[in-house]
């Protein structure tokens, strides 16, 4: 994997006639894992949401490998986004779910594959709907695993997850970032990846 | 040059004060060209020798036709820019625009109606021009009703600015597809402005009143377009110094 | 590695969307009933007399496919927006425009071809000729994909609201007036005796219009609906 870095220059973001934050600057490389803090309303989410280049941000500039994002389709190449919904289709099998995310993107893993790595083994013709939260949030786990993502935005990956699948979240964020991959997320929870990892923002 | 002009007038101080400072002078303009016009239109203009009197409303009705298509390009256009280069004060000109249009619509449709009792003998007729104006009107209303339904104004400009833009792609190929349809159905009605040549004591008062509701749309611009800033920067510094200076 | 080409993701698009549809098949059915429905309304309204439905039953039958189409139309993105696969399929490095071409591409099969084998029976039923019903089905085949295109400009505008449904008919409806006043006169050209072709090639003419131009205004506005 070459290396990649997510600069942010000046970001700032009103909303609602509020400022949320401004003069936000960072630059995230390679193996680096950013973790937005901050209390309910400060800005974590409407920040995801420029980082994803969904919203505009008033004013300030977001550059990949140093090119500035501008057609955000060559960026969304590299990027995958877990948000507070998973993404998934309730009437779709998790096999179908994962089949379609490939069609839209590089495949890596086997479908197969990256399902024994969240422990979703045997799953593969079980509609979403009848998954508890936490396989549902291991499946779109799953779906990371098995496209070619080098930069995971992740909104609360921890909700609704048991201690257990914390862990295992966690140990896959931990391996991307060693394998040279980059991550942002926000969350509530105390996480216990290695502090040289971790970059910290908080609103 | 003109980039960092357009830049320089588009900061909501500077446009703040500009604007002050440009409105008594259009008002009074605007009642100039009021007063001439109707003067002209009502008093020193000929009677027309189909219409007699009753044609007179053109003074009015014509203008206001004109200015509802025209603050829909306005509309549009400003629209377009805020949405690429995000300019603030264009998204507030496009939104601004909108019920200014919506009400020279809405006047040039009553106008119509009322034109309509002494030409047509009845208030309403599927004429062409009456009916794209309506469609017109829906049109307004749709934007109108979309900027009030996205609580987030900046969002709800981009929005705003979407959706006229295909509006005003489609208002030719609305317009056209009606004028067709009328033309169709009914039979060529008698169509306002089809004398080739109009006497030039009525045509004068008439392009004089088209730029009063010109002028007229300028300063209700800009009195909207104050108020929006205002409403939209409650924290912003200019405006305190602004309020610092009126004490 | 490879990214899936564009003609990849955009028939996996489609099918997903077929295969959606398949498992909630129940719900196919209720644009087709309401279309029969509202057909069935105008002669109990205005009374069963033969002359009279035959002159206005190309009017009918269109005004209650244009509104089968707003109603159908209203869910083309809701369930995407709301389990958050909207967002997996703006994400994506291919052009989004092509992707929301896919999505009404498959509503207009869900939604609009059913409406094509139900309309010559709604237009029996009415008392229209075989040969004008031939026109009516061109000017459905060729005006229903456009009321699709244009609706998803709609509902990409108001997916973010909460009632949203009342704001986009208002929207919609003026956008819908030419493809209506094009359809019907076809049709009435075709009653009369008249040639039909200028008609038809029009609404070609607005069909090729609207593929080409009305998925960047609602790529935009989906965009937008996610910030």
């Amino acid at each position: 994997m070459n290396i990649k870095k997510l600069e942010a220059r000046e970001l700032s973001c009103i909303r609602d006639e509020r400022v949320l934050f401004s003069d936000l600057n960072f630059t995230l490389k390679s193996g680096q894992i950013l973790l937005i803090e901050g209390r309910n309303g400060a800005g974590k989410t409407s920040l995801l949401r420029i980082l994803t280049g969904f919203r505009k941000p008033e004013s300030g500039d977001l550059f990949w490998s140093d090119e500035r994002i501008d057609n955000t389709q060559e960026f969304y190449q590299d990027t995958a986004y877990i948000g507070h919904n998973n993404g998934l289709k309730d009437t779709l099998t998790a096999e179908e779910n994962l089949r379609y995310a490939q069609s839209l993107a590089i495949t890596t893993l086997s479908i197969d594959n990256a399902m024994e790595q969240v422990g979703l083994n045997g799953y593969q013709e079980t509609l979403v709907r009848f998954m508890s939260a936490g396989q549902r949030r291991r499946l779109a786990l799953a779906r990371l695993l098995c496209t070619h993502k080098p930069l995971w935005i992740l909104d609360e990956p921890f909700t609704s997850l048991d201690r257990a699948s914390i862990k295992l979240f966690e140990q896959f964020i931990e391996t991307h970032a060693n394998q040279g991959g980059l991550v942002i997320m926000t969350s509530h929870h105390d996480t216990s990846i290695p502090h040289t990892l971790l970059q910290k923002i908080h609103l | 040059m003109f980039m960092r002009f357009i830049y320089k007038f588009s900061s909501p101080p500077y446009f703040y004060a500009i604007s002050g400072k440009i409105i008594p002078w259009l008002t009074a303009l605007f009642f100039l060209l009021l007063g001439y016009g109707l003067y002209g239109g009502l008093v020193t203009a000929p009677a027309d020798y189909q219409q007699g009197d009753s044609f007179r409303i053109i003074y009015v009705h014509v203008p206001a036709a004109w200015m509802s298509m025209f603050i829909y390009v306005v509309m549009a256009i400003s629209g377009g820019i805020g949405l690429v280069w995000r300019i603030k004060l264009a998204e507030i000109v496009s939104i601004s625009s909108a019920s200014i249009g919506a009400s020279f619509t809405f006047l040039a449709l009553v106008t119509g109606s009322l034109w309509g009792k002494p030409m047509w003998g009845a208030w309403w007729v599927w004429d062409a021009r009456l009916t794209s104006e309506l469609v017109l009107l829906f049109l307004y209303l749709g934007v109108i009703g979309l900027y009030n339904g996205i609580e987030d104004k900046r969002t709800a400009s981009r929005a705003v600015a979407i959706l006229a833009l295909v509006g005003v792609v489609n208002i030719p190929i609305i317009h056209y597809s009606v004028e067709w349809w009328n033309t169709l159905h009914q039979g060529a009605t008698v169509s306002k402005l089809d004398k080739p040549s109009m006497h030039i004591d009525m045509l004068i008062p008439l392009l004089v009143m088209a730029l009063a509701f010109k002028v007229y749309y300028a300063i209700a611009l800009l009195l909207r377009c104050r108020n929006e800033l205002l409403e939209r920067e409650p924290n912003g510094k200019w405006i305190d110094e602004l309020l610092e200076k009126v004490k | 590695m490879k990214t899936s080409s564009l003609f990849q993701a955009f028939s996996a698009v489609i099918k997903r969307d077929l295969v959606l549809a398949y498992r909630h098949r129940a719900e196919l059915i209720n644009p087709l009933a309401f279309f029969v429905m509202v057909i069935t309304l105008f002669p109990l309204a205005l009374g069963a007399e033969i002359a009279l439905l035959k002159r206005i039953a190309p009017a009918i039958i269109w005004v209650a496919a244009l509104l089968a189409s707003l109603m159908s139309i209203e869910n083309l993105f809701r369930a995407d927006y709301d389990d958050g696969s909207l967002e997996l399929m703006v994400m994506t490095p291919h052009s989004l425009s092509i992707l929301v071409l896919a999505k009404v591409t498959a509503h207009w099969l869900l939604s609009s071809v059913p409406l094509l084998f139900i309309a010559p029976l709604m237009g029996l039923m009415l008392h229209m000729d075989s040969d004008v019903i031939g026109v009516l089905l061109l000017t459905l085949l060729l005006g229903m994909p456009v009321l699709s295109l244009i609706g998803g400009i709609a509902v990409a505008l108001t997916l973010g609201l909460r009632k949203g449904g009342a704001l986009m008919a208002v929207l919609v409806l003026p956008l819908y007036v030419p493809i209506l006043i094009f359809a019907s006169s076809a049709v009435d050209a075709a009653m009369s005796g008249f040639p039909v072709s200028g008609h038809l090639s029009m609404m070609c003419a607005i069909l090729f219009l609207a593929i080409t131009l009305t998925p960047l205004p609602t790529a935009a506005a989906l965009k937008m609906s996610l910030s």
